[in-house]
């Protein structure tokens, strides 16, 4: 109770939390905002590249569809991509991390070694690659974005899990005799979740980036699905004179991974007060 | 006997934080005199490093005076342009962790050189740039000081980092720093408190020989009676931020007269007879009793305690107490 | 200091490894054929197996990434399938254009975001200090390829101020060859036009990857500033009599800017990502366009060469970020 108060305290943080919880409702109930949520990718080529109004607030794209249902229907696939990438790592990383951690031996210093062989290379280039390699779509996206960012988490519970591991009561509990596994799973990884969890939430505002990245490259979301980054790409062609179609999507993607990091931002003041922003 | 050339004057600070206003000190009173070593004393919390720093002219954020006076030779030290001038230059100070008073990037020669910088030396010519000479001259002073302070080679510690010291070398060389300057006064803020007992020990025979030696004057801020007997002239005891009683050195030890300086006398390891203690708490500064603040763990507290503040008043041997209990006595 | 150089650099070599193994691997057994890609759309079989048996792609996987081996050791990365040139020329020519713009990114993001951040540290809880929060962190939420078209749209289409694209004006010739970045080698053989023209051209796409750097140093180099403020040693600092400002600089800045330069390693990774993107956007004949259209054409030699190239600079900068650390901490320095 004393933490939700305090995290209440914390205004951006809380900002955070209503950008993010917003995008959650319009992600599975698109169709608050949005008439025919079927529609979207239907064009009306008379009401084509017309700027934004009352009634289309981001004006229409190429093909007349209306810019602000697409941006709208687009936090679904941010959400999925990211939401997809972050489980996926943490369910490869964390444990990754931990045995890393608290073992030593070969098994350790193997996990670790392919750890930095990732991490050796920005993680975009990585995934760009494999991207193109498992063919132009938005599941080939998903699959590389994950295989390229479990390594982040497997870093973090790696450093954490050294820390807790040096401690008395990791001491104290392997003189009582308690099994390996059992001191990994129920007094580990306890004390590593909370970093694990402000890195996840940092890591959702992260992969939308990169996922935009990828679907601006054309590597990501094919034509006519309503991807952010896709739809950068193809209102740029019409620049500067419909400057709406570039802007808004971007405005949408800045909007949804602010709410990710001040969130996280205030989660890890909560957790660790060293870094306390003020 | 010669006047006083910082004295602290019914000093009255509170300070305002999140809880409320908290009143930290209460009518604090004393003086120091050129080239004696006064005593400080009080448990922790009794608002000793307020009190400090408010002499310095660095109150603490949220600190306001509420009246009273702070004074080093009758300039006000509550003036920040005039406390500025005198840190470093009339007033040295000599910090309570050397672990924690080291800036860790940078030698130490370096940080106590930049002492100098500021504050200058007595026949520094006046007004003048800082040249590389006035440095030279500056580091032969500090070589000389080091050398007093029994530092090995001054000339290689200069150059060196502050954690390539020891604890006691640290704090030697944070003693140079103050009185390289050649300061009247030095405030001593528990100086011996984090070292280990040997090296305490030595400390403090260097400083008091310092002080004779430099004729400085110091304050000297202890919880403990057992330092206050080896190198103060003086006492002063605190309590929740009020001035209990004052007096010279043996007079307290030998017979404390206020209740609170008793009984703390009475926790000092090497006097107990039996572990006793002080019964109660420190009141909050937040909500201080309206009379004297230790009549509520006083064992002679009366009615009349928790009604008004008592004075500190003088007495025939000099001394001052601020107990309405001991005037019968007296 | 000189012995773990070797040591850190001797530690790069297995990583490369792993990962010229991993690329390897990876293109081999999920890729499209090169051989088909090279013989063209109306390659007959027995065309497309000729190009297989000269390139040694009917040999064992393993012999092929042993014989590859071998000749990136001797400095032999391939031909490119699309300019037909060897691999490490291409590279030459386009790694300069790449470390010119993340030079500049850097230099901004430090110097900037060290400044932001110290002075926001310094008037803590200032509106400065809220502005600078509420850019840094809009700063680490934008998409750096959406921020480059935006600059686009207002400063080279709208107030026509920035070039929009390129390194330099069309039909002007470049600098004389030193080092192939065009603002050093314009000033060093004295041609200033162009070193004027190289940094107009250099602005926006440097701006642009500097975003997220100037966030992150600002950031930390304010949290380290805030606490090395509240220390013990900057109390003592004004207790001697050391004036504020002196307190703040040197040296309550020197201890502050230790952990935000362990961050520019990181950052320089953010800034090759971003280069990928940004340098599409203002065509920048740099390495990440070359690795991006590489990509897309299936042009495996050029992939695993930039990639190679990449995780070496890159273990190179983390390397001489533990050494800049070292010089500004002796305590780091003695660990060496």
């Amino acid at each position: 109770m004393l933490i939700l108060k305090k995290f209440l305290r914390d205004l951006p943080a809380v900002l955070g939390a209503l950008i993010v919880l917003a995008a959650v409702i319009l992600a599975i109930f698109p169709e608050l905002l949005v008439d025919n949520v079927d529609r979207i990718n239907r064009g009306n080529i008379i009401m084509r590249l017309k700027p934004p109004s009352a009634d289309m607030p981001f004006g229409t794209d190429d093909l007349g569809r209306n810019i602000f249902e697409r941006v709208i229907v687009g936090t679904r696939s941010a959400l999925t991509i990211s939401l997809f990438v972050v489980v996926v790592s943490m369910i490869v990383g964390v444990p990754l991390g931990l045995i890393a951690g608290y073992r030593s031996g070969w098994a350790s210093s193997a996990i670790m070694r392919v750890t930095d062989v990732f991490l050796a290379v920005p993680q975009l280039i990585l995934a760009i690659a494999i991207a193109q390699l498992l063919g132009r779509g938005q599941i080939s996206a998903m699959i590389a974005l994950a295989v390229t960012y479990w390594p982040f988490f497997t870093r973090t519970v790696y450093a954490e899990t050294q820390k807790v591991r040096a401690s008395l009561f990791v001491e104290a509990l392997e003189g009582y005799g308690a099994s390996k596994t059992r001191i990994m799973l129920f007094h580990i990884l306890p004390n590593v979740a909370a970093p694990v969890i402000v890195r996840a939430t940092v890591g959702m505002g992260f992969v939308i980036l990169t996922a935009a990245v990828l679907g601006f490259l054309g590597v990501g979301a094919v034509p006519p699905a309503p991807d952010w980054g896709l739809q950068i790409s193809e209102g740029r062609k019409y620049l500067p004179e419909q400057w709406w179609y570039a802007t808004f999507p971007g405005l949408a993607i800045l909007l949804l991974v602010l709410g990710f990091n001040l969130l996280g931002d205030g989660l890890r003041d909560l957790v660790d007060p060293r870094l306390r922003r003020s | 006997m010669s006047d006083a050339i910082l004295s602290v004057r019914d000093l009255k600070l509170s300070v305002k934080g999140d809880a409320g206003l908290a009143q930290i000190l209460d009518h604090v009173d004393f003086s120091i005199h050129p080239g004696e070593v006064l005593g400080l004393v009080g448990e922790s919390g009794c608002g000793k490093s307020t009190l400090i720093r408010s002499i310095m002219g660095l109150p603490p954020k949220g600190a306001r005076i509420e009246s009273g006076s702070v004074t080093f030779k009758g300039q006000s030290l509550m003036d920040p342009k005039i406390a500025q001038t005198l840190r470093g230059r009339e007033i040295g100070f000599i910090p309570q962790d050397p672990f924690q008073a080291f800036n860790p990037v940078f030698t130490v020669g370096d940080q106590i050189l930049e002492i100098l910088r500021w504050s200058g030396l007595p026949d520094d010519p006046k007004g003048g740039r800082y040249t590389k000479e006035l440095r030279a001259k500056h580091r032969a002073r500090l070589i000389e000081v080091l050398h007093a302070v029994q530092i090995p080679d001054p000339e290689e510690a200069l150059t060196r980092f502050p954690h390539q010291f020891s604890g006691g070398q640290r704090q030697r060389i944070l003693i140079a720093g103050a009185l390289a300057s050649r300061p009247s006064v030095i405030l001593a803020d528990e100086p011996t408190t984090a070292l280990d007992v040997t090296t305490q020990m030595q400390i403090l025979r260097l400083l008091r020989e310092l002080a004779k030696d430099f004729n400085v004057a110091m304050l000297f801020v202890t919880h403990d009676f057992g330092v206050v007997a080896q190198i103060c002239d003086r006492v002063t005891v605190m309590y929740a931020g009020q001035t209990v009683e004052t007096g010279t050195t043996r007079q307290i030890i030998d017979a404390p007269r206020h209740p609170y300086t008793g009984m703390l006398m009475a926790c000092h390891p090497e006097r107990a007879t039996e572990i006793t203690g002080i019964p109660g708490q420190v009141s909050s500064p937040l909500t201080p009793p309206p009379g004297c603040r230790f009549a509520p763990r006083c064992p002679r507290a009366t009615e009349a305690c928790t009604t008004a503040r008592p004075g500190l008043d003088r007495r025939a041997d000099g001394r001052r107490i601020a107990c309405i209990h001991e005037k019968e006595v007296a | 200091m000189l012995l773990f150089l070797i040591r850190r650099l001797l530690l790069i070599i297995p990583v490369l490894f792993g990962l010229l193994l991993l690329t390897f691997f990876m293109l081999r057994l999920g890729g499209n054929d090169p051989a088909a890609i090279m013989a063209g759309d109306n390659a007959t079989p027995e065309m497309i197996a000729r190009i297989r048996e000269e390139l040694g792609l009917n040999q064992p996987l393993v012999v092929q990434f042993w014989d590859y081996l071998v000749s990136v050791l001797r400095g032999d990365f391939g031909v490119s399938l699309f300019s037909q040139r060897p691999v490490s020329e291409d590279i030459l020519d386009k790694l300069p254009a790449t470390l010119e713009l993340t030079l500049v990114a850097l230099v901004i993001a430090t110097v900037l975001g060290i400044l932001l951040g110290t002075l926001a540290g310094v008037w803590r809880n200032s509106i400065f200090d809220h502005s600078v929060r509420i850019v840094s962190v809009a700063g680490l939420a934008t998409a750096s390829f959406w921020f480059a078209i935006m600059l686009q749209l207002v400063f080279a289409m709208g107030f026509e101020i920035l070039p929009l694209r390129g390194r330099l004006p069309t039909g002007m010739a470049p600098p004389p060859d030193i080092t192939g970045m065009y603002i050093f080698d314009s000033l060093v053989t004295g041609h200033f036009a162009i070193t004027w023209q190289a940094i107009l051209h250099i602005i926006m796409p440097a701006v642009t990857i500097s975003l997220g750097g100037v966030a992150t140093v600002a950031r930390f180099t304010r949290s380290a500033v805030v606490a090395s403020l509240q220390s013990e040693y900057a109390n003592y600092e004004q207790a001697v009599g050391y004036p504020r400002h002196r307190v703040v600089f040197p040296y309550v800045l020197r201890n502050s800017l230790v952990t935000p330069v362990t961050q520019v390693g990181l950052l320089f990774g953010g800034f090759i990502s971003n280069a990928v993107a940004v340098e599409a956007v203002f065509d920048w004949p740099g390495l990440g366009s070359y690795l991006v259209q590489a990509i897309f054409t299936s042009d495996y030699q050029v992939v695993l060469a930039v990639t190679l190239v990449i995780g070496a600079i890159y273990g190179v900068v983390n390397i001489l970020v533990d050494m800049t650390q070292g010089l500004l901490d002796p305590r780091v320095a003695e660990k060496m």
